[in-house]
């Protein structure tokens, strides 16, 4: 194999690809597919255990409805503004895209910190991952959520920085577009966390 | 805790004189190998031509190299395990003690599915699928290293496990509450979790990835219906991988949690469940069989179409069978634990699922049967291995639909039975579909044939020893022994057991065949040179090709009109035609970031498992930071030039024109 | 015909040695064994149908279209047949109903936890798995013992399975089929012996480094007074089996010797699957139980627990 780079005619032949972000798009969306199953799992090992309390605390004890909701209208909401900023991507509105990227990416950091006071305040009062089957599926299961997003974040930092530096090109567009399934990916994922979990278990 | 965490000096086995001798030769093969990769000069070309490639010629041989090397280990163990157990008969403990013979069979199953058949499964697909759909490359070529890495990362993790500490003494299941901190405190079971997740990782992208290939990038006129079978076997066991795999990961994490958190998902206490772990575990486990097995149907389909010269009978059936088999792959993972207690109305349910799936494996058997009809089989060794395998599978599957009745399985249920009919499937079905895609697509990929006479001594060797070594353990089956023996003490038992050892060795002259086979054909290399790219008189699209192809694969991409498209360009003479000049083809540049994520990860996995936590958070965000650096490089691509191209399919299209008339 | 004739070699071999030794499932001394055997014996006759017509049809293909055949008619693009195509896939669908329709029949009728019906009242052991050796409480009688298990010929048996630690399976193999012992949930099995014998039981689930050692000899007495004096002696010479004596059993520890109990407290059995049921769902509502005394109903619950997830698994 030998490489011809130095011959490069960048004139000649522009440097169009076969369609390469449609492909990363569907290939991202299928990762997110495997994602869901991921998902799906822990909810099944959550739906196994979520009676077996060892004789310690069940949901009704510990879930505070009301915190929960604010937390899912801060994760709901930065999923609009994820949109509002995909909207001023395709218009090739650096500034406006920046902003809200900025605000989805506060509203999402809230929800973080929403959820591991949530967390410290349960292993606190003892009710850590270790007290029984129901709080080692419930930790994960929403531990794993709360992971998700937290890469999220990550990605959204970096990608705030590379639309910064590099504006609104091609690639960057895609990459935005990849964020944006993965946050409203997991937008419904809580949305189900919220239902099965809290809801139900308030109950 | 220590600057090392849990390890020390200590977990380094010297007292084991077996493992000590394996240490040894690692260390001077390791040694000779990085002498004589010196004494060439070859450091360079290994690193900008192979480990840094994104070419997926390359990386697919890469793959059968890694599967070559762990199909030693994991036949040293399986020989190791045969005379132990024919040794330690009538009371008699033989050599291995339980510390040590746990370990082994463990490895033995792990590194088999794991990292032996996957790679090998993989391997050959990333040679042939992009190849057969006309393709360029795959569609993320930067992913597809970096899953070879992953894989490779995990078996460099398992075999670390033979130098510092230990294996998991569980069975290659690992079911808990064994595989539980309170039963199993060791490292031996933080190394299977580590290994199969991160290469389980590499194992899912590597499915994504070739989906949207195949979704994507098949040439124009290729529609579904006239995709390549082995490309279709290949799809639905990517679909098999990307729907199972996660589970995998998930099922693996809650055991990890357990085990370094303190949860309860399968713990005795706490209210944990184990029977969830076997749940899930068969979740992804059984699917599992069916991602080693189908992609060797397409093998075999293949290769019984091309050495008839004939059309695939029922390619219409095959896909479709294909397909039942994957979605029934689904619903049957009960059958694995009959014996747990479930209600008579879901085991026969299980059972009858599982049955189910003998429908369109028999319908392959049949359509192969068909295509041989009135074809003109030339009997070559990939013929040889797909003709065994009828004959093998055939038994396998009668003993599967017998264990998948529920009242059967009462009493053969981990018996040597069972350890005969999986043997029976996966030596037999996916481990010859292997072997004959191996002699089948080696002059593809490496530019001269095979050595004939050795591969057929390779192949007997191989079929006589094992239904030496296999049907004896359907006979203890039967005789009331279980998997998973340190020692025996029941004369009726003997003879079987040294009837299967013998068994081993036969395959053993089998593998050495193979090895005399490379060594043979490389020495005669010039004389089993393939100059047009189309030693057998193929069907498919990677005949068109030279061999081994160029990095571009194809200078113009062919318009499709039949599923045997190849076959098609030769009657309608469209072929090594030299054009009068060719446009620039668009390649990805190699990339080092596969092998540093590699590396890195491959540091994060050794320091959880031995709790060196420094190491860990260093070795994972030095991972992220790699990928992150990776997806921000804009010196990705590059153009291979036209006058390039002209030379060299010129020079290709000659020397194949001369070698159909010769 | 190498494979061919190596196949007929093990399976007249096979044949030779089946019939020729003893102790192997082939060799059932007992009611649910003897189906179980039929059942293996009928369901492999059904599918040699199918199975040799296929190994002799490659072979004979594989021989008749070679190469050098260049008289025989060759048909490169013949790729379709309807006749064919429906043939294939009718034969094994057949064959699939039939084998479908026995497996739903022997899979009630062979189900563990059905008693044996017919044969007199029954005799309930309970069964623990520890690391790694078992114990068999008799309830009925009072005693216990350690990887000796005694019971009449011709009277049914009811077993009553869990484990102290790790998953183990409970196998008899003369005697049928085997089922799962695990920690905190309650497992059974009916077996019978149809003539007197000494039968060799294992556990056939891997548990760790002295499962091989996990062995007992299963005795079935000719009549129920041979029983009876059995008890007896081990009520005579036998220590008792306490809590804190269970304890000490329960530690690991490879290749035991036959022990004896002569008393057993009353409710180890259930004090064992307490400990982990704790954690278990609907825990109050068993400790109810347990308080009324209903040991009998929170024992038919916890054995359905397993059914239960599978159950619930099968239809998600």
């Amino acid at each position: 194999m030998s490489t011809v780079s130095a011959q490069i005619d960048t004139k000649v032949v522009s440097h169009e690809h076969h369609d390469a972000s449609g492909d990363t798009i569907f290939g991202f969306w299928l990762y997110l597919m495997t994602d869901c199953l991921l998902f799906a799992s822990f909810f099944a090992t959550y739906a196994v255990l979520f009676m077996n309390t060892a004789g310690g605390v069940s949901g009704k004890d510990i879930f505070e409805l009301d915190f929960v909701a604010v937390e899912t209208a801060a994760l709901l909401i930065s999923s609009i503004t994820f949109g509002f900023a995909m909207i001023a991507a395709q218009g090739q509105k650096k500034g406006w895209t920046l902003n809200w990227l900025l605000i989805t990416f506060c509203l999402g950091a809230s929800f973080i910190a929403m959820e591991l006071y949530e967390f410290t305040h349960l292993i606190e009062h003892g009710n850590g991952p270790q007290g029984s089957a129901f709080l080692s599926s419930f930790f994960a299961l929403v531990g794993l959520h709360g992971l998700h997003v937290t890469a999220g974040l990550i990605w959204m930092t970096v990608m705030m920085i590379e639309v910064a530096r590099r504006g609104l090109g091609n690639a960057t567009v895609t990459r935005l577009s990849c964020l944006s399934l993965f946050w409203h990916f997991l937008d419904i994922v809580w949305i189900c966390v919220f239902t099965v979990v809290y809801l139900m278990g308030a109950m | 805790m220590s600057f090392l965490g849990k390890l020390s000096i200590d977990a380094i086995p010297f007292h084991e004189p077996i493992l000590v001798f394996t240490m040894g030769a690692i260390a001077i093969g390791g040694i000779a190998l990085f002498a004589l990769i010196t004494k060439y000069k070859k450091w360079g070309v290994l690193w900008t031509e192979w480990i840094t490639s994104v070419d997926h010629k390359r990386l697919g041989i890469m793959y059968i190299l890694l599967a070559l090397v762990m199909l030693f280990r994991g036949f040293s163990d399986a020989i190791m395990m045969r005379s132990q157990l024919a040794l330690a008969t009538s009371g008699a403990p033989g050599y291995l003690p339980p510390e040590h013979y746990d370990q082994i069979f463990t490895a033995h199953g792990v590194i088999m599915i794991i990292f032996m058949a996957m790679p090998f499964m993989v391997g050959l697909m990333n040679i042939i699928l992009p190849l057969q759909i006309g393709a360029r490359d795959v569609a993320f070529p930067f992913l597809n290293n970096l899953s070879f890495w992953l894989t490779a990362s995990g078996a460099i993790l398992i075999n670390m496990s033979l130098i510092f500490g230990e294996f998991a003494k569980t069975g290659w299941v690992a079911y808990p509450p064994l595989s539980e901190l309170t039963f199993s405190p060791g490292v031996g079971v933080d190394y299977y979790i580590w290994a199969l997740q991160i290469s389980g990782l590499g194992t899912l992208l590597t499915s994504v990835n070739f989906l949207v290939t195949v979704l994507k990038m098949r040439a124009p006129g290729m529609t579904l219906m006239k995709m390549p079978i082995f490309t279709w076997t290949c799809t639905w066991a990517n679909i098999l991988i990307a729907a199972s795999f996660p589970i995998l990961t998930a099922v693996l994490t809650m055991l990890t949690l357990d085990r370094y958190l303190g949860f309860h998902f399968f713990t005795n206490d706490g209210g944990g469940n184990a029977m969830m772990y076997i749940n899930l575990f068969w979740a992804w486990g059984h699917p599992e069989v069916y991602i080693l097995v189908l992609p060797a149907f397409g093998i075999f389909s293949e290769i019984i179409s091309t050495f008839t010269s004939k059309r695939l009978f029922g390619y219409t059936s095959m896909v479709y069978a294909s397909g039942a088999i994957s979605i029934l792959g689904f619903i049957v993972w009960l059958h694995h634990f009959f014996t747990m207690g479930s209600s008579a109305n879901v085991n026969a349910f299980f059972g009858m699922m599982t049955m189910v799936i003998a429908v369109p494996t028999g319908v392959k058997l049949f359509n192969w049967l068909f295509t041989i009809y009135r074809g003109r089989l030339r009997i070559t060794v990939p013929v040889l291995w797909t003709l065994g395998f009828m004959v093998t599978f055939t038994v396998g599957g009668m003993t599967g639909v017998l264990l998948a009745i529920p009242g059967a399985d009462y009493v053969l249920h981990n018996s040597l039975f069972l350890i005969a009919h999986f043997h029976n499937t996966i030596i037999g079905g996916a481990v010859f579909g292997y072997l004959a895609g191996f002699s089948f697509w080696f002059p593809k990929a490496m530019g001269f044939k095979l050595n004939e006479g050795w591969g057929k001594g390779a192949f007997w060797c191989w079929i006589i020893g094992f239904f030496v070594a296999f049907m004896p353990l359907y006979v203890l089956g039967f005789l009331g022994m279980t998997r998973r023996l340190n020692h025996t003490n029941n004369p009726d038992w003997n003879i079987w057991l040294y009837i299967a050892m013998v068994g081993a060795v036969i395959i053993m002259f089998g593998i050495i065949c193979q090895v005399i086979q490379l060594y043979v054909s490389f020495r005669d290399r010039e004389a089993l040179d393939d100059k047009t790219g189309d030693p057998w008189n193929g069907h498919t699209l990677e005949w068109a090709t030279s061999s081994p192809p160029q990095s571009y694969n194809f200078a113009e991409i062919p318009h499709i009109d039949d599923i045997d498209a190849w076959t098609d360009m030769k009657e309608k003479g469209q072929v090594y035609q030299t054009q009068a000049s060719y446009e620039p083809i668009h390649m990805p540049k190699n990339t080092t970031a596969g092998v540093f994520m590699g590396i890195t990860l491959t540091a994060f996995c050794f320091a959880m498992i031995w709790h060196i936590w420094w190491l860990a958070i260093i070795g994972l965000v030095g991972g992220i930071a790699v990928f992150i650096q990776r997806c921000y490089s804009k010196d990705v691509d590059f153009y291979v030039q036209p006058q390039e191209i002209l030379a060299t399919e010129k020079a290709h299209n000659l020397s194949a024109s001369k070698g159909n008339n010769a | 015909m190498l494979i061919r004739n190596l196949c007929k070699i093990a399976l007249v071999s096979a044949v030779l040695a089946l019939s020729g030794c003893s102790g192997g499932i082939l060799d059932p001394k007992g009611q649910i064994g003897i189906d179980e055997k039929n059942l293996i014996i009928i369901a492999t006759v059904l599918m040699l149908l199918v199975v040799i017509p296929v190994i002799v049809m490659t072979l004979y293909f594989a021989w008749k279209y070679r190469d050098t055949q260049t008289h025989e008619i060759y048909a490169p693009k013949w790729a379709h047949s309807n006749k064919i195509e429906a043939f294939v896939w009718a034969v094994p669908i057949l064959i699939v109903i039939i084998l479908g329709v026995i497996t739903w029949q022997s899979t009630h009728r062979l189900d563990p936890y059905k008693p044996i019906e017919d044969k007199g009242k029954h005799l309930t052991v309970e069964v623990v798995s520890l690391n790694w050796k078992w114990l068999f409480i008799y309830p009925q009688q009072g005693i216990a013992t350690v990887n000796e298990l005694v019971f009449p010929a011709n009277v049914p048996v009811e077993y009553k399975i869990t484990s102290e630690s790790t998953m183990n399976s409970f196998f008899i193999p003369q005697l049928g089929s085997q089922i799962y012992s695990m920690a905190g949930m309650q497992t059974k099995l009916h077996l019978i012996a149809n003539e007197p014998g000494t039968f060799k039981g294992i556990s056939a689930n891997y548990s760790g480094a002295g499962f091989s050692g996990m062995k007992f000899n299963a005795i079935a007495t000719p009549t129920q007074a041979d029983f009876d004096q059995w008890v007896s002696d081990v009520k005579a010479q036998g220590g008792s089996l306490t809590k804190a004596n269970y304890d000490q059993l329960a530690l690991a520890s490879e290749n035991n010797p036959v022990t004896y109990y002569g008393r057993v407290d009353k409710g180890l059995f259930h004090t064992i699957i307490m400990k982990y049921m704790a954690g278990m769902n609907g825990m109050s509502k068993m400790d109810k139980n347990k308080e009324m005394g209903n040991i009998d109903q929170l024992h038919h619950e916890m054995a359905e627990h397993s059914a239960r997830l599978s159950n619930s698994q099968g239809e998600e």
